[in-house]
């Protein structure tokens, strides 16, 4: 931990993309599930994902990246999954 | 050099900003503010400055707006007064705690209730604690030199902090006086080029301004931040050194008046110390040795330097144009400290706490001349009646 006469006046952050180093995981109590085959690729939990939980390789969206997805069901919600089925569902955590 | 001409304390305000010439100006109206920004909006539709007007829909909006601004990295100005400073409140304290050196004439009006939009000191008192330095003007002149340094006090390298330039409603920025105007020029080149410190538009460093920082090391970004503001002192006399070369006016962190060898003194901000430096003299002429005190840097208060200003003194009245209900008036509570440390228990000036002139209510001779005659019989060995007690009140 840093000195106080060490710090950035003005608490700014000068290093960019600096959110990787904090994991958000464990703020989890619901915990989102891909159901891929019902999956059009949208990406719009990739999109409207507060965090970076939502890996995409190669223009498709990928697995989870769990450590850190805050489990706050957003994607859940927007995605529209195949014929009414949705490709994310919540389910509590340690389930 | 210079011009002397015959303007409101906001006209001179506004050609301050002018000759600043700010890269944006965020604003919203308020009496009795509403004539610098007025003015300035001229400036800016006339083509006179390079300014870019964002006329907000509050002063919180406007706050916000010139937080985003001078992050951006630009030179930042806004005004206001009274309610507008009181809506604005939780951004000043973002506006200093990111270090952004926004400049903002604070034009002093009482707070409501009940509805007031004549002069006090209520509505900067209130923004003690924000972090901002504060610079107290007495007349038109002042406020001009104080808005033309707060650029360089704010913009220095060593504190990038807001810094609010106040003087006090109608009595000041209503009433036309004389003063000099400094040439654009040399003002121009006294304020210097705006010198960006982690702009975020400098898209090849991207940055974040506003973190969330909890128990972990929230501590020790405030620890930081009053020592950064406690550098404001030295800055201010550096400045202020510099400014008298440019226009022959020096400025302290206060202004002593007759009082080294005086007996008894008041301690007044503002316009009426105006006033009571003509009673001073008055009280001079009747063998009673008085003097006064005008603080202009309220924030960092100075403690040292105004203790030791004041220690030597047998009877001091620290006059408060603001209330601190149930406690004793803002400016009291930092003169009774200052002299606590520089003379220690038991020894030092006796004190009394005035409350004058809320609302705009006038300030007279007679008022002053009441209370150095009080003073002169404390020193003297009469007992304080009330510490804290309303002058000028009807009874
Ligand atoms: S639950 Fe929230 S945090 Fe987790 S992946 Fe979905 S949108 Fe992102
Ligand atoms: S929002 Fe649903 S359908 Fe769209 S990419 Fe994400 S998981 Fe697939």
């Amino acid at each position: 931990m840093k000195k106080w006469n060490e710090l950035v006046p003005g608490a700014v952050v000068l290093e960019a993309g600096s959110a990787e180093k904090f994991k958000t995981g464990s703020w989890r109590s619901f915990r989102p599930r891909w159901i891929e085959e019902n999956c059009i690729q949208c990406l719009f939990c990739w999109l409207y994902c507060p965090d970076m939980a939502i890996k995409v390789e190669d223009g498709k969206r990928k697995e989870y990246l769990y450590d850190y997805c805050k489990g706050c069901g957003i994607c859940a919600v927007e995605c529209p999954g195949k014929k009414g089925q949705k490709a994310i569902v919540m389910e509590p955590e340690g389930k | 050099m210079g011009k002397i001409v015959a303007v409101t304390g906001n006209e001179a305000v506004a050609n301050a900003l002018r000759q600043a010439n700010p890269d944006v100006c965020s604003l919203y109206p308020i009496t009795p503010q509403t004539d610098i920004v007025q003015r300035f909006s001229s400036f800016v539709s006339n083509g006179v400055v390079d300014t870019e007007l964002i006329n907000a829909e509050s002063e919180h909006s406007a706050m916000s707006a010139a937080i985003g601004a001078a992050a951006a990295g630009g030179r930042v100005i806004t005004a206001t007064s009274s309610q507008g400073l009181a809506l604005m409140w939780e951004m000043l304290h973002i506006a200093s705690g990111m270090n952004l050196p926004i400049v903002m004439p604070l034009v002093n009006r009482a707070l409501s209730a009940p509805l007031n939009i004549h002069g006090d000191h209520s509505d900067g008192m209130g923004a003690r604690d924000t972090g901002w330095i504060q610079l107290w003007s007495e007349n038109a002149q002042e406020a001009y030199d104080n808005t033309i340094m707060a650029f360089r006090i704010a913009e220095h390298k060593d504190l990038r902090l807001p810094a609010m330039v106040c003087m006090d409603g109608f009595i000041i920025s209503h009433s036309i006086e004389r003063m000099e105007y400094l040439d654009d020029q040399p003002v121009k080149d006294f304020i210097g080029p705006y010198e960006q410190v982690n702009p975020l538009l400098d898209l090849q460093h991207p940055k974040s301004f506003g973190p969330l920082i909890l128990t972990d090391l929230y501590h020790e970004y405030k620890r930081l931040q009053h020592e950064i503001i406690g550098r404001a002192k030295n800055i201010v006399l550096q400045v202020s050194d510099e400014f008298a070369k440019l226009s022959g006016r020096k400025y302290g962190l206060f202004e002593s008046y007759r009082l080294e060898d005086a007996e008894v003194a008041l301690v007044v901000l503002n316009s009426a110390a105006g006033t009571s430096k003509d009673v001073v003299d008055a009280m001079r002429d009747k063998g009673i040795k008085a003097g006064l005190l005008k603080p202009r840097l309220f924030r960092p208060f100075p403690y040292e330097e105004v203790g030791s200003a004041l220690r030597h003194l047998k009877a001091v009245c620290v006059l408060d144009r603001a209330d601190s209900y149930g406690g004793y008036g803002p400016m009291f509570m930092e003169i009774s400290s200052a002299i606590y440390q520089a003379a220690g228990t038991g020894s030092g000036p006796r004190l009394v706490n005035k409350i004058y002139g809320l609302g705009g209510r006038d300030y007279m001779p007679e008022d002053a001349g009441k209370v150095l005659v009080e003073l002169d019989a404390i020193a003297k060995g009469a007992s304080v009646k009330a510490v804290k007690e309303y002058i000028g009140v009807r009874e």
